[in-house]
């Protein structure tokens, strides 16, 4: 069958085809394979891919710049010091040499302490309060007015009344962070409340479901995606907050260390704690990633 | 005996008269009816079912299940969706159970059941699957199974098969008679598919818009027709049943085309 075939179409290709032709045929199947060889331009949407190759140079491209522009002291040590200094502050400050005598990770413990507390308790309370003003219109005519009033506010505007109000120990550091976790938390599930398709109300009603079963049963895990969102958002703005609030009052934590190294125009340990307190931030974020693929794996698939 | 007794349904309009959804209808429907509403979009057959479901209540008056008044939603009325309105944070089985979990059945008790019900949907072996892991045939069949879950006297089903491909779709339709045949219950279904219509119907409901009314109400012989030779493709390629289609989809194209202007 298929050496008939060939053996048909050959000669038939042979005399359509004039010998001309024959170099400028071999020209463009060149041309096509190397045009296969590029990368496809007008596929898919545009942008996609991964970047993780590209993200990894930059990193590696700006250490690099930094270990230069230092090492060839185009930049005086106070105001940039090397990364190998950085890199001795750490292990320094990891063994209490800061100003406060504080090792790095009591400073850490501290701080993420604050944040953690604050924020669990936004959770247990946020949630519920967004979720009321979701299905309840008494609780959203009430709540709504205060936290949208609030939660533009920069927690550091309100700070202040906080301390004459609580004074400067933890209640005040963790009352801070928990304002500042509230509202977007109380946003989020308040949003949440709407993601859930009438069908599926409706479906559980017909099924025999109480108001209280519906909310409980259908309502909540449907704004579960929007929640864990909310509790992103919130915990990277509480840990935010906190470091802002801790350069304005504290006695330890990773943001007072920061602020008084710099009072000691100790540049190496404010570089050190800046990097320290963007990689926990960092860290912090990928926690509540991985809890949203175990917590809402259906998230995007329905 | 589900009875639709002179229902209408006006909804609020923002400027000038409610606009009328329903215009009194009437129905008196015995068990053991299969009823399907056909009828172009915007003839109310939704409304209608979402009265009977008891999602909206009827501006003036009543539908009545076994003699007592509908007030709001209801286990004796299982409801499958346009849209399966699963919950995908539940597995296949546990939104089989669901109705029954909120009726504090036991455990073991529910999941016998469930499991049941999912075996005469075809799907016991996906008992145990996410629900977002199946296809939307798969996943209508869930929503069938969840609704006889709690054995209601009447099936209530919106378009129910209006997204699937043509064979996911005459499976189904096989697979409801088949439910409906054991039940001998009533089975209110809605379609704008003339020929499933045809298929499906004991009694063949045609509505027209604006307002929403019941304009056509015929007995259909097919579906019992199909039961008894259990020839699906024969049924359908009955000149008897052309005949019929023909005579309906006039129906229909006069009746939407009057309501238009």
């Amino acid at each position: 069958m298929n050496s008939t075939a060939t053996a048909v179409t050959k000669p038939a290709q042979e005399t359509t085809m004039p010998p001309t032709t024959r170099p400028a045929a071999t020209a463009s199947a060149q041309a096509t394979a190397a045009r296969r060889r590029r990368r496809p331009r007008n596929y898919g949407a545009p942008g996609q891919g991964s970047t993780w190759l590209i993200s990894s140079i930059t990193l590696v491209a700006l250490l690099l710049l930094w270990w230069i522009a230092t090492g060839l002291h185009w930049i005086k040590p106070l105001f940039l010091p090397t990364p190998q200094a950085t890199l001795d502050a750490l292990i320094g400050a990891l063994h209490g040499q800061t100003q406060g005598d504080t090792p790095l990770a009591q400073h850490v413990l501290i701080s993420l302490s604050r944040v953690m507390a604050a924020f669990l308790l936004a959770v247990v309370t946020a949630v519920p309060v967004g979720l009321a003003m979701g299905t309840s219109r008494l609780v959203r005519g009430i709540a709504d007015p205060i936290i949208e009033f609030y939660r533009p506010l920069p927690p550091l505007a309100y700070l202040p009344l906080i301390v004459i109000w609580l004074g400067i120990d933890e209640s005040a550091k963790v009352t801070l962070i928990y304002l500042a976790c509230f509202a977007p938390l109380a946003m989020a599930s308040k949003a949440g409340v709407r993601s859930v398709a009438i069908e599926q109300i409706n479906a559980a009603r017909s099924l025999g479901a109480s108001n209280w079963q519906v909310i409980r049963m259908v309502v909540f895990p449907a704004a579960l995606p929007e929640i864990l969102t909310g509790m992103r958002i919130a915990v990277g703005f509480g840990w935010t907050t906190l470091v802002a609030a801790e350069m304005v009052a504290a006695t330890a934590g990773i943001g007072q260390m920061v602020l008084n190294a710099s009072n000691f125009l100790r540049t190496d340990i404010v570089i050190m704690g800046i990097i320290v307190i963007g990689v926990l931030a960092y860290l912090i974020d990928l926690l509540m990633r991985k809890m949203e693929e175990k917590l809402i794996p259906w998230k995007g698939k329905m | 005996m589900l009875e639709i007794d002179q229902v209408s349904i006006e909804y609020p309009a923002r400027k000038g008269p409610p606009s009328l959804a329903l215009d009194q209808v009437s129905l008196s429907i015995p068990a053991g009816e299969f009823v399907v509403a056909l009828g172009a979009s915007g003839c109310g057959k939704t409304t209608l079912l979402n009265t009977i479901a008891g999602f909206i209540p009827p501006t003036r008056g009543e539908i009545r299940l076994a003699g007592e008044a509908v007030d709001g939603p209801g286990s004796d009325r299982g409801v499958v969706f346009q849209k399966h309105a699963l919950m995908p944070w539940m597995n296949v089985v546990e939104n089989v159970e669901f109705g029954l979990k909120l009726r504090k059945m036991p455990l073991h008790e529910r999941r016998r059941i469930a499991l049941e019900c999912l075996n005469k949907v075809g799907l016991l072996s996906s008992a145990h699957k996410q629900v977002y892991e199946l296809s939307g045939g798969m996943q209508q069949r869930v929503g069938v199974a969840r609704a006889i879950a709690s054995s209601p006297s009447v099936m209530l089903l919106d378009e129910p098969l209006g997204a699937l491909d043509a064979f996911t779709r005459e499976a189904i339709q096989e697979l409801l008679l088949d439910l409906w045949n054991e039940s001998q219950g009533v089975f209110f279904f809605i379609t704008h598919d003339v020929e499933e219509a045809l298929f499906l119907a004991t009694r063949l409901i045609v509505m027209a818009p604006s307002p929403g009314r019941v304009v056509h109400d015929l007995s259909m012989p097919f579906a019992r027709r199909y039961l008894a030779t259990r020839d699906a493709r024969g049924t359908k390629a009955d000149p008897e049943f052309i005949a019929a289609r023909e005579r309906v989809l006039a129906l229909v194209h006069q009746t939407s085309s009057t309501g238009m202007h």
